[in-house]
């Protein structure tokens, strides 16, 4: 059955790989916290709770198959953080990965910023294929020799070796957070990067790690006002002094750096106003925005909240262009929700490479994705009973009415503790990866 | 509407369960989340706005109730041969009555909250124990709501800015009860009933509460009185409600006892009125 992907409705999607654990027992360091495609798509980088980082390559396409991109595998792991303790507020800061963010890459190295709630991390992740031999002074194995015993000189050469792949911390840029970071995001001018946490937004360059500049405080001068919290932010892709935040308000500021040094007084503001016959106990938390992506373009941003997706027109703040429903079906479950905290899932959205397609997450290991152009949509489910190679995918539907129809399954019968809640797109192909609690699943489009 | 969403959504269930979020949010690993904790402090603002909103309307249906009852008595008096049979329709007309004179009177926050202060009006004079064998509801009801308490025990700190109130706000584990305590007493006022129960019920339980505290009643009005003057006509401001409802509308500010506001201290009141004291967790 047709669904939608690629700017056509007749993309048909095919499960390729899964990565993880089968064990039903999921142990918490294995919760995969975030994913994250390279700029070519190459490299796909995952963080978990457990605060490692694996990253793995999608190999060339073979010639032998051509109708088959290549297999994504294990190119690098490397621990990037961990547990920490504040001593002096009594505080664990937690290992997991919050964020991770491919830099472009500029030379053989790759480069990666991940962070936990407080401190960001540089990676520079290099391959190693050749080695030197033949020192003067040192065996082989790396012992020194006795000086006495060199009789003659010679110089060393590179001898090939099997691939290692070293992953390297390059910069630490730690202590410019009081509160939890929860985005990183990279400028379009490669040199500079934000952080937000939840009342700080903080401008970093890559090179200097002592320093870094605060352009968004939200933070009031009586913590007892508080009203709301920084939940995401993000550079314009094209635009280096343009970025946006997004509130548990569900508002997003759009702020231009070239204004003013502090960036508190936004240059746009776009929120939609609250529809007062769904005003429930839970409103505020159903409206807190939890991701906010630009399109590629840098025209479009999508926000998502708790229940559904939202398409802003930066041109137009007053409410958003398109909005799409990912699960309405749980508004009248908010107080089961709010019991269990499932309500204070974060989902995140991603766009595909063209910006025609968005996707997002739900619980039962469900997905949805959302055509523009086509206005259609379709749920899909990551589960292993659908892991045959190749496999096509079958459309999932959740029965909302009384009766339910065969191959349907009830709200009642829903999973939430199986929820995916990190996707991401590659930059150019009809390949996705898609997160469940810990094993990422790999789709493509089926070629023929 | 709040509340309208899920059907049989208790805001007091709410109110407990999100205390238990709070509380617990403290001993989580990486610290207390501040996005979490807000997002559940509008959940519990909310609750705590509806539930205020329930007891006002419960007090003022039994303050209506007890009026027109105390008006039938009068009749009875002049014409208690003709009455008897009337009396029964006019009950049940002024129950149906009673709805819509209540909401007309939660919008003047008119004196009738002194019911919420009843302790003291129990000791003024009125004896609700002798009126047991006759007519237990109404004459106790005449008593907690006509007579004013000479000396309210909600409001000890108005005019005095006290900022010397020590106030502690916990979750009785067993009910899930929230109360309040001051200074170490403990708000056991009593005077609302809980809700979803019938009108004669309530009063009855009332009436029990009422007895076991008597006890305690007395000691706790040589206190209060020591403290402070009260000025009762503080306490009959019209803007009571709203000011209950807009305490919780500025986020955390509601939430935490700072001023010694007399509209809070009432609203705290309402929602110790259930009673219970066993077990407990400060949970702020």
């Amino acid at each position: 059955m047709a669904g939608p992907g690629g700017g056509s409705s007749d993309v048909q999607w095919c499960f390729s790989q899964v990565k993880g654990a089968i064990d039903d027992d999921v142990a918490e360091a294995d919760i995969i916290s975030t994913v994250e495609f390279n700029h070519t798509g190459e490299l796909l980088a995952t963080g978990d709770k457990g605060g490692r980082v694996v990253i793995f390559q999608q190999e060339p396409e073979s010639k032998n198959q051509p109708q088959c991109r290549g297999e994504y595998n294990v190119y690098s792991t490397f621990q990037s953080h961990e547990p920490e303790f504040d001593y002096l507020k009594s505080l664990e800061i937690e290992e997991k990965i919050n964020k991770i963010r491919w830099l472009p890459q500029k030379n053989a190295a790759q480069f990666l910023l991940s962070t936990n709630d407080k401190t960001i991390k540089l990676w520079k992740i290099s391959e190693r294929d050749k080695r030197p031999e033949g020192y003067n002074l040192k065996e082989e194995d790396g012992r020194y020799r006795d000086p006495n015993t060199v009789t003659a000189l010679r110089v060393p050469i590179f001898r090939p070796m099997d691939l290692m792949v070293e992953a390297s911390p390059r910069r630490v840029f730690a202590n410019a957070h009081t509160y939890h970071i929860n985005s990183i995001a990279v400028n379009s001018d490669y040199e500079t990067y934000l952080s937000a946490d939840d009342l700080r937004i903080n401008l970093w360059h890559l090179e200097i790690t002592d320093r870094s500049f605060n352009i968004v405080d939200i933070k009031p001068a009586n913590m007892e006002e508080l009203t709301e919290v920084i939940t995401a932010a993000e550079f314009h892709p094209n635009q280096c002094n343009t970025f946006v935040y997004s509130s548990s308000k569900g508002t997003i500021r759009m702020c231009d750096m070239r204004a003013s040094a502090l960036c508190d007084k936004h240059a746009k503001m776009f929120e939609e106003p609250e529809d007062p016959n769904n005003r429930s106990f839970f409103s505020e938390i159903i409206s807190s925005i939890s991701d906010v992506k630009f399109s590629h373009s840098g025209r479009y941003m999508m926000t998502r909240d708790y229940l559904s997706v939202k398409i802003w027109d930066l041109n137009m703040e007053t409410r958003p262009v398109e909005t799409y429903q990912v699960h309405e079906y749980l508004r009248s479950k908010l107080c089961s929700l709010y019991e269990n905290d499932c309500i204070f899932d974060k989902f995140e959205c991603c766009w595909n490479g063209n910006d025609s397609v968005v996707m997002t997450g739900s619980y039962n290991n469900f997905f949805r994705m959302f055509d523009r152009g086509y206005r259609q949509d379709v749920t899909l489910e990551a589960s292993r009973e659908n892991s045959k190679p190749r496999s096509v995918l079958k459309p999932r539907k959740v029965s909302t009415g009384g009766k339910r129809k065969k191959d349907e399954i009830s709200v009642d019968s829903l999973d939430f503790n199986k929820k995916i809640l990190h996707t991401a797109w590659h930059p150019l192909d009809n390949i996705i990866a898609v997160a469940t609690t810990n094993n990422l699943y790999i789709f493509q489009e089926k070629l023929n | 509407m709040i509340g309208g969403m899920e059907g049989g959504v208790d805001a007091q269930s709410l109110i407990s369960i999100s205390l238990m979020k709070i509380h617990n949010s403290r001993t989580q690993r990486g610290g207390i989340k501040l996005h979490k904790n807000l997002l559940v402090s509008y959940v519990l603002r909310n609750a705590r706005q509806v539930y205020i909103k329930e007891k006002y309307a419960e007090i003022y249906r039994m303050q209506q109730y007890e009026e027109v009852m105390t008006v039938c008595n009068e009749i009875q008096e002049l014409n208690p041969l003709d009455l008897d049979a009337e009396e029964a329709d006019e009950e049940e007309r002024s129950r149906g009555e009673e709805s819509s004179v209540c909401g007309a009177a939660l919008q003047r926050g008119a004196a009738q909250p002194a019911a919420l202060c009843r302790t003291g009006s129990a000791v003024s004079g009125c004896c609700p124990l002798e009126d047991v064998g006759k007519d237990p509801e109404p004459s106790y009801y005449r008593s907690c709501c006509m007579e004013a308490p000479p000396a309210a025990p909600c409001d000890p700190f108005t005019g005095s800015g006290g900022a010397h109130c020590n106030k502690t706000t916990v979750l009785d584990l067993d009910t899930h009860v929230v109360t309040t305590v001051e200074n170490g007493f403990l708000h056991q006022d009593c005077c609302c009933a809980p809700t979803g129960q019938s009108a004669a019920k309530k009063r009855k339980v009332e009436f029990g509460c009422c007895v076991s505290d008597l006890d305690d009643v007395p000691d706790f009005t040589r206190k209060r009185a020591k403290r402070e003057d009260c000025s009762f006509s503080d306490y009959t401001d019209t803007s009571n409600i709203s000011n209950l409802i807009s305490i919780f509308g500025s986020g955390f500010s509601g939430l935490l006892s700072r001023q010694a506001d007399l509209e809070q201290i009432c609203s705290k009141q309402a929602l110790a009125s259930l009673g219970a004291w066993t077990r407990a967790i400060v949970a702020f």
